[in-house]
């Protein structure tokens, strides 16, 4: 089984995990000015890349505190992982 | 008019057969114990909060402190990086409650009563690491996870915390409601460690 490493808590299974979805997508300075079109597209619309992507992980069955990590989707590497209020890393 | 119903501990069916394990694995359940969710900032007032609790806040990740404060001996345990867990003797909520309120006033902060929500069990014995092994992920290795270490993690896919008091020596909280589930896990679990081993 895949580790994870926990910012918090250390390397856990996966199993302890939930996943959250990409992360870095601020929401709207003014939501009441968006048009219908531009609120689904930040509502609905995510990248889907292939290589390193950011997305945000829930450590649920041990912290329970989110953090956000970098994994590359052809391998399942996690890259890199930083706390929630951290800029994401530059990876080469 | 109230009726006062006595209270029931969540495995006090279970005391028999847990007892049974014994000696390879002692088990006991403590019931009703104190349980306080302490939400805390790094800016709180720490001496004060240290003279109630009679020890400081952990301050490493997955690890718990020990103390004979102002509200007699309190286990306070890491569970975040600004939630702690107050455990103490039964019974004593309102009055560790209201101290640690004292100690707080002021500050961004938050204390509630959660002592419903956990039961908790003594394990000790020869086998016990063996036993948690076999649905415990964690390294329970002396080395990797000495006294002092308290994690949360899942066992037998329950969510439980687990404090490491000494090298055979551990305790475990559960949710009131999974801890049936927990225990005939156990009974399975420690089956074939029942006899003395030689």
């Amino acid at each position: 089984m895949q580790l994870i490493p926990c910012p918090w808590c250390g390397p856990r299974e996966e199993t302890e995990f939930h996943y959250g979805g990409q992360a870095h997508i601020g929401y709207p300075q003014d939501p009441s000015a968006l048009s219908d079109e531009e609120w689904a597209r930040f509502l609905f619309f995510r990248a889907n890349p292939e290589g390193p992507f950011a997305e945000r992980w829930s450590h649920s069955a041990g912290c329970r505190r989110w953090f956000n990590a970098v994994r590359d989707t052809r391998t399942h590497d996690l890259l890199a992982v930083y706390r929630i209020d951290e800029p994401r890393p530059v990876i080469s | 008019m109230t009726v006062e119903t006595p209270r029931r501990a969540p495995l006090g069916e279970w005391a028999t057969r847990l007892g049974e394990l014994a000696p390879a694995l002692s088990i006991a359940e403590q019931p009703f114990l104190t349980h306080l969710s302490l939400r805390v900032r790094s800016r709180a007032p720490m001496a004060a909060l240290g003279e109630v609790l009679g020890t400081g806040l952990p301050r490493q990740p997955c690890t718990f402190a020990s103390g004979t404060g102002r509200a007699g001996a309190v286990d306070v345990a890491w569970l975040g990086p600004d939630e702690y867990l107050v455990m103490a003797a039964p019974g004593i909520q309102p009055e560790l409650e209201s101290l640690l309120r004292q100690a707080l006033d002021g500050t961004a902060s938050a204390v509630v009563d959660v002592s419903a929500q956990r039961t908790t069990l003594s394990l000790a014995g020869p086998a016990v690491r063996d036993v948690l092994a076999h649905g415990c992920a964690i390294d329970l290795h002396p080395r990797a996870a000495p006294a002092g270490t308290c994690v949360q993690t899942l066992l037998a896919r329950t969510g439980i915390t687990l404090l490491v008091r000494a090298d055979d020596e551990f305790t475990l909280l559960v949710r009131q409601s999974f801890a049936p589930y927990l225990a005939a896990w156990l009974v399975d679990a420690a089956a074939e460690y029942r006899t003395e081993r030689t």
